[in-house]
């Protein structure tokens, strides 16, 4: 669905992406994790087109990324940010209804169809019940929940997460990500989801991107990519890596200098 | 589940058209000679079909040729000063922007002091031409000195403004200090905002400018509301950024040059305006910038008919009026924002 052919960026002098080749199928869930720095976000930019390789194409079913118009990219591919400071507050289903941007063209207001799709939207993150209530009234996870209603609203073939669950406690992480991964397999969503916590992207992701300056250091399932070896190389510092007790998934625990 | 609707900004424009009716028709009414309510409407109305009245000569000439389009004149330009100042307090992402924060102000004024101490203030067409072609080069000149690697960054054009616009103003002191006694009477006039000088030439010239410039931004209003939650989230949703800021850019600096050249710097209507729209009927471009070249208009024909009134036959400047009843006013709406919202 999405194929990468070895694409290079930079911002400025040295390369942040380097040779960077792989392809997401439809319907996957991958995560993409690796140390500060090592390009998760610049990746995920690279995929909604908001930079622009400087060597290298990036094919969204065959077509090159490149040639697409934005509102085009944006009916395919929605972004949950991290963290949106919003200047004025907005009330939630406005926010919302922002999602219909790109099927609107120059149309100035919604119709009604696009407050269907934006009252699903906001029924499936339960959000609903404070769609009139503005932004800044709203807690953190609510107000991420009604980011993803928005990406949900522009109705996307794949949602790109970055950092989804920084800043969010142990039961919102939760809540968050069981969302997105019912998106995933009960709508067929394609996720791509950058994080820097592994436990997570090792749980709930199918497949581990693991960067390491700019490049790929391994690719593949959590089990085959969360090993001590591969993150203590990445991440430069002692880890243990066993299994979850109850998931089976690979785990990591932090060590302490000398204790091992 | 509650959605802005077209027929909602109709509503709420057609309802603010009717009280800048009435306070228009109030601000024709008063001043040295006082004109009866229903006096005036019928001046005002026989005038638009062409029929004669019972009113006398002069009623007539003061109302017409004096009185409304003065009051015509006022509700352009704080039509036009609110627009843009929302429309810069969203693209500089700066609650404490307004129209005059790119330096326009400052370019007008340079050009109106030199039309002034040249002489060309006693032309009807001398100074309005001299600030706009002042305030247009500056605009150019910050948008110049304002981009990075070919991109508008906002806090770059900000600062680029800022810089600009103080340079200006030391050039503008320097003008001050070695203008004549006469002419330092009306520099200080223009500076502070003054609407004496309107004629109905000076409505004709600006007119297009600033419903033409509203009409476009209103086109992109609801692109604006996008940016406003972030130049990436914008971008990811399909909007092209850069030509948007552009083109908002300058519309919102030419609607300001526009009103700037016939009266003067007028502060605060494009700074208070916005945000006590804002407070009322919420962050929307789609209802704000209506809103907003409404009441704009309203609260200026307001102020100046005071500005005119209040010491006569003495006549202060209209930025007295602004800043004096604005202030408090805004004061008192940030105070209240609570109870407004619940509305």
């Amino acid at each position: 669905m999405i194929e990468l052919r070895s694409i290079y960026f930079r911002y400025h002098k040295d390369w942040v992406l380097w040779d960077l080749s792989f392809q997401i199928e439809r319907g996957e869930f991958v995560g993409v994790i690796g140390p500060n720095g090592s390009g998760k976000s610049t990746l995920l930019k690279i995929l909604s087109s908001l930079l622009n390789p400087q060597k290298g194409e990036i094919f969204y079913e065959g077509l090159p990324l490149r040639r697409m118009n934005r509102s085009d990219i944006a009916k395919k591919i929605a972004v949950v940010p991290q963290e949106t400071h919003l200047l004025f507050p907005f009330r939630a289903l406005e926010i919302v209804l922002m999602g219909r941007s790109p099927h609107l063209g120059n149309l100035l207001f919604e119709r009604r169809s696009d407050l269907e799709i934006a009252r699903k939207a906001m029924e499936w993150t339960e959000t609903l019940r404070f769609s009139e209530r503005p932004m800044d009234e709203l807690s953190g996870g609510e107000r991420k929940r009604v980011f993803i209603a928005r990406a949900l609203a522009q109705e996307p073939e794949v949602i790109l997460l970055d950092e989804p669950t920084s800043n969010l406690d142990i039961h919102h992480q939760l809540d968050f990500l069981e969302l997105i991964l019912n998106l995933n397999r009960e709508r067929g969503l394609t996720i791509v989801m950058a994080s820097h916590d592994i436990n997570i992207a090792s749980e709930f992701c199918e497949r581990l991107i693991l960067l390491e300056q700019g490049r790929i250091y391994r690719m593949g399932s959590p089990k085959e990519v969360v090993i001590r070896e591969n993150i203590e190389r990445v991440y430069g510092c002692e880890t243990w890596v066993d299994q979850h007790p109850v998931s089976k998934m690979p785990r990591i625990s932090l060590l302490r200098k000398g204790v091992r | 589940m509650k959605m802005l609707t077209f027929r909602k900004v109709l509503t709420v424009s057609l309802i603010l058209t009717f009280v800048l009716l009435l306070v228009t028709l109030a601000s024709v009414m008063v001043g040295s000679v006082r004109v009866r309510p229903g006096r005036s409407l019928s001046i005002l109305i026989h005038s638009v079909f062409g029929l004669g009245g019972e009113e006398t000569e002069m009623e007539r000439t003061i109302i017409l040729s004096l009185r409304f389009p003065r009051a015509m004149l006022a509700g352009l330009v704080g039509a036009g000063l609110s627009v843009s100042g929302a429309i810069l307090q969203a693209l500089l992402r700066n609650p404490l922007a307004d129209p005059y924060i790119l330096g326009v102000s400052s370019g007008a004024a340079i050009g109106a002091i030199v039309a002034i101490m040249v002489g060309l203030g006693a032309l009807s067409f001398g100074l309005p031409i001299a600030s706009f072609l002042g305030a247009l080069m500056t605009v150019l000149v910050v948008f110049y000195f304002g981009r990075q690697d070919g991109k508008i960054h906002p806090n770059t054009l900000l600062l680029a403004g800022v810089i600009i616009g103080s340079f200006l103003s030391a050039l503008i002191m320097f003008f001050l200090s070695i203008s004549q006694k006469e002419e330092l009477h009306t520099i200080i006039f223009w500076l502070m905002g003054d609407f004496s000088f309107s004629n109905t030439r000076a409505i004709l010239i600006i007119l297009p400018y600033i419903l033409l410039g509203v009409f476009l931004l209103y086109c992109q209003s609801r692109k604006l509301n996008l940016i406003l939650s972030g130049e990436e989230s914008a971008l990811q949703l399909g909007v092209n950024v850069g030509r948007l800021r552009l083109i908002s850019y300058l519309l919102a600096s030419l609607i300001t040059a526009a009103s700037v050249s016939v009266c003067g710097l007028i502060g605060f209507v494009g700074l208070i305006i916005p945000h006590s729209v804002r407070l009322v009927f919420g962050p929307d471009h789609r209802l704000l910038i209506p809103a907003c070249a409404l009441v704009g208009a309203s609260f200026l024909i307001a102020s100046d008919t005071f500005a005119r009134t209040i010491l006569s036959p003495v006549e202060l400047p209209v930025g007295v009026i602004t800043a004096a009843f604005g202030g408090p006013f805004f004061v008192y709406l940030l105070r209240t924002r609570k109870v407004i919202k619940t509305l």
